[in-house]
């Protein structure tokens, strides 16, 4: 088999010009959008780890607390995957620029926040969730990737599934080669069966050997061309927003991901 | 409870640590008592503390087609492919199933961190990375399955797993589920991590580091010896390999407790443990042998030695084998599951190295020094940073 059914249940969405899928919907429409607050408002965290969370945790808990809102599923008992092609750009570029020029200063809190599975960590914290978690990358292929990981977590257990894709901006040298220059975060609850939360089924095909056909597209200016989770997600969402479609993802250097969205009867 | 699921064949697999280079140097260290830990000689400012340093890393550079991906930790990864023929058995895997049936899920906590942290150090006077280093790729968390799916020439699903310490445990989990699916055929899974400045000073600025050898379950341990290790393992259906050992289950949980330190009464790794004897169809006085966490930190033994004393017979043994080897964070995972293997194959149990006094937390199962005995049925546990936790479960094909 190489084809797998999945369905939406949730969507979480945030950059610096939208605030949520509803946005995205309105933008798509051709309305005015407000842009949301500067800051990732994450309320999903209690309110002094909102404090002191770095930024890409607070990305991870926004989209991912807006997704599981949407689906009215319980947070404790959702598997989830985070995903990131990046993981913490500043925390990196912190650590580098400290261990080039006086490695012990190394800050305790700042090092264990650097770790890939930061979000997921503070996800199940604050949700109380002991299902399993995950933090996983593919580099340019995260996106897809990730979307194909979750939605086989979801199909082999027969369990609903956070996915929740995020990279902030990098920043300092590390932010050079990382090409990530705004902040986007996305969150999918899926789950295995149709059920009434259900907003679309997902059908994903793998497309081994299509190493060409995966090659970006010249630059067109756009703005999620500014950071390689929306980029990669973009066609996606476009599709969800309108309700139905057909996108082609990286899921890795060769492998394509064909994903159609078909609308739920 | 969790689903059993089909056993399915580990069909190749290898290790490459402190010990040594591939699976005989390994058995031969613990056969002899004889561990791989050193007086820390790794860094620009070396911390006064032990390291389980691989020898030969430096000299095994990439070959030319593979220069963009050079790095210390890829340089580790090209070594330990090419232990035990493990490079040969994954090539003969994609010729039988064709290179997009073949998935690659690899794990690391640091990928090519140490080739940033370099970069650093050696930025110029505009404050760019030098030309040698200006590679994205080797910058990225996906370096080491990047370069591994680029070197085995695989096409199928590759992912990186990246939760610290449980990371190469729980691979074999998403290589489980991709093949039972039917999206895949087989599956290369493991991990490689090197060592580098970011973790070996942010585990001393977390003052988790000991000054002496690590000592895991000894009522004087007192923090972890870091280390760097690659390993590999083949995973495919047992018709494929009926005779090979077989990975029986697997456990996923989360402590949903804190960021550094586990749950205090080990409720995330019980409910990993539970759930990898249940997806084995396993009962707890089945299991022959675990090879435990056990990093010699303080709360993390004390946590884990109380769920073994609660949890089996007397007649489950249980070691660490970080005393050998160092805590290779994201490459624990397959290490430990590759010592769980080899403790199947030749009935070793290999014994607590460091430890002479056990914590008080510790029941009878603690095996001290190495015993010999017929093993069917061995444990891995592997827990990580955010409350991660994974359990592996190994057996034999039937008689």
């Amino acid at each position: 088999m190489n084809t797998l059914p999945v369905f939406v249940e949730g969507i979480g969405l945030w950059s610096t010009a939208l605030g949520d899928f509803a946005a995205l919907q309105a933008l798509e429409k051709g309305d005015a959008v407000t842009p949301p607050s500067a800051k990732p408002p994450a309320t999903f965290l209690p309110a002094n780890e909102r404090r002191r969370a770095p930024e890409s945790v607070l990305l991870a808990i926004e989209v991912a607390g807006q997704a599981v809102a949407m689906s009215e599923r319980s947070a404790s008992e959702l598997p989830c995957v985070f995903s990131s092609a990046y993981g913490d750009q500043l925390i990196s570029d912190y650590m580098c620029a400290t261990l080039a020029r006086a490695p012990a200063e190394l800050s305790p809190t700042r090092f264990h926040n650097s770790v890939h599975n930061a979000p997921a960590g503070y996800w199940t914290m604050a949700t109380g969730c002991h299902a399993t978690s995950s933090a996983i990358c593919a580099g340019p292929a995260s996106f897809g990737a990730s979307l194909l990981e979750a939605a086989t977590l979801s199909q082999a257990e027969q369990r609903p599934v956070l996915l929740v894709c995020s990279d902030i901006a990098g920043s300092g040298p590390v932010g050079e080669v990382s090409g990530s220059r705004t902040s986007f975060g996305c969150a999918l609850v899926l789950a295995p069966e149709q059920g009434l939360r259900s907003l679309g089924k997902l059908v994903l095909t793998l497309e081994p050997h299509a190493g060409l056909a995966l090659h970006p597209g010249p630059p067109t200016g756009a703005w999620h061309e500014a950071n390689p989770t929306a980029a990669s997600a973009w066609p996606l969402l476009q599709n969800l927003a309108h309700g139905e479609g057909h996108c082609t993802l990286a899921a890795a250097a060769t492998l394509a991901l064909r994903v159609s969205l078909e609308k739920v009867a | 409870m969790s689903v059993p699921i089909q056993p399915l064949a580990v069909s190749a697999f290898t290790a490459t640590s402190a010990l040594g280079h591939g699976l005989e140097s390994h058995v031969a260290a613990l056969a002899a008592s004889r561990g791989g830990l050193r007086p820390n000689d790794f860094s620009s400012a070396p911390l006064a503390c032990w390291i389980g340093r691989v020898d030969g890393v430096e000299e095994a550079s990439l070959p030319a087609a593979h220069a963009v991906w050079e790095c210390r930790n890829n340089r580790l990864a090209w070594l330990g492919l090419h232990q035990d023929h493990f490079l040969e058995r994954a090539l003969d895997a994609r010729q039988r199933y064709g290179a997009a049936r073949v998935a690659l899920v690899l794990a690391t906590s640091t990928a090519s961190m140490g080739a940033t942290e370099e970069a650093y150090r050696r930025l110029d006077a505009q404050g760019h990375m030098p030309p040698d280093l200006r590679r994205p790729l080797i910058h990225s968390p996906h370096s080491l399955a990047g370069f591994v799916a680029e070197a085995l020439g695989l096409e199928g699903p590759c992912l990186t797993v990246s939760t610290a310490c449980s990371s190469s445990a729980k691979v074999f989990a998403n290589a489980e589920r991709l093949i039972r699916l039917g999206l895949v055929d087989a599956a290369v899974v493991g991990g490689v991590d090197t060592l580098c400045d970011s973790v070996l000073f942010g585990f001393n600025a977390l003052e988790l580091v000991s000054p002496e050898p690590c000592r895991p379950f000894d009522q004087g341990r007192g923090g972890i010896s870091v280390g760097e290790a690659a390993g590999f393992a083949l995973l495919e259906r047992i018709d494929a390999a009926p005779r090979a050992l077989r990975l029986l289950g697997y456990g996923e949980s989360s402590d949903a407790h804190h960021m550094s330190t586990p749950h205090p009464e080990g409720l995330g790794a019980e409910l990993a443990l539970r759930d990898a004897l249940d997806r084995a169809g396993l009962r707890a006085d089945q299991v022959d042998y675990i090879n435990l966490h056990g990093t010699a930190s303080r709360k993390n033994d004390e946590v884990e030695a109380a769920l073994i004393a609660r949890t089996f017979p007397a007649s489950t043994r249980a070691s660490s084998t970080k005393g050998f080897t160092g805590h290779t964070l994201g490459a624990a995972g397959i290490l430990e599951a590759v010592f769980a293997l080899l403790a199947i194959q030749h009935g070793l149990v290999p014994g607590s190295l460091g430890c002479t006094t056990p914590d008080a937390a510790c029941g009878p199962q603690l095996a001290l020094e190495n015993e010999r005995r017929q093993i069917d049925v061995a444990l891995s546990n592997s827990f990580g940073f955010g409350g991660n936790n994974a359990c592996l479960a190994f057996g034999r094909a039937p008689a």
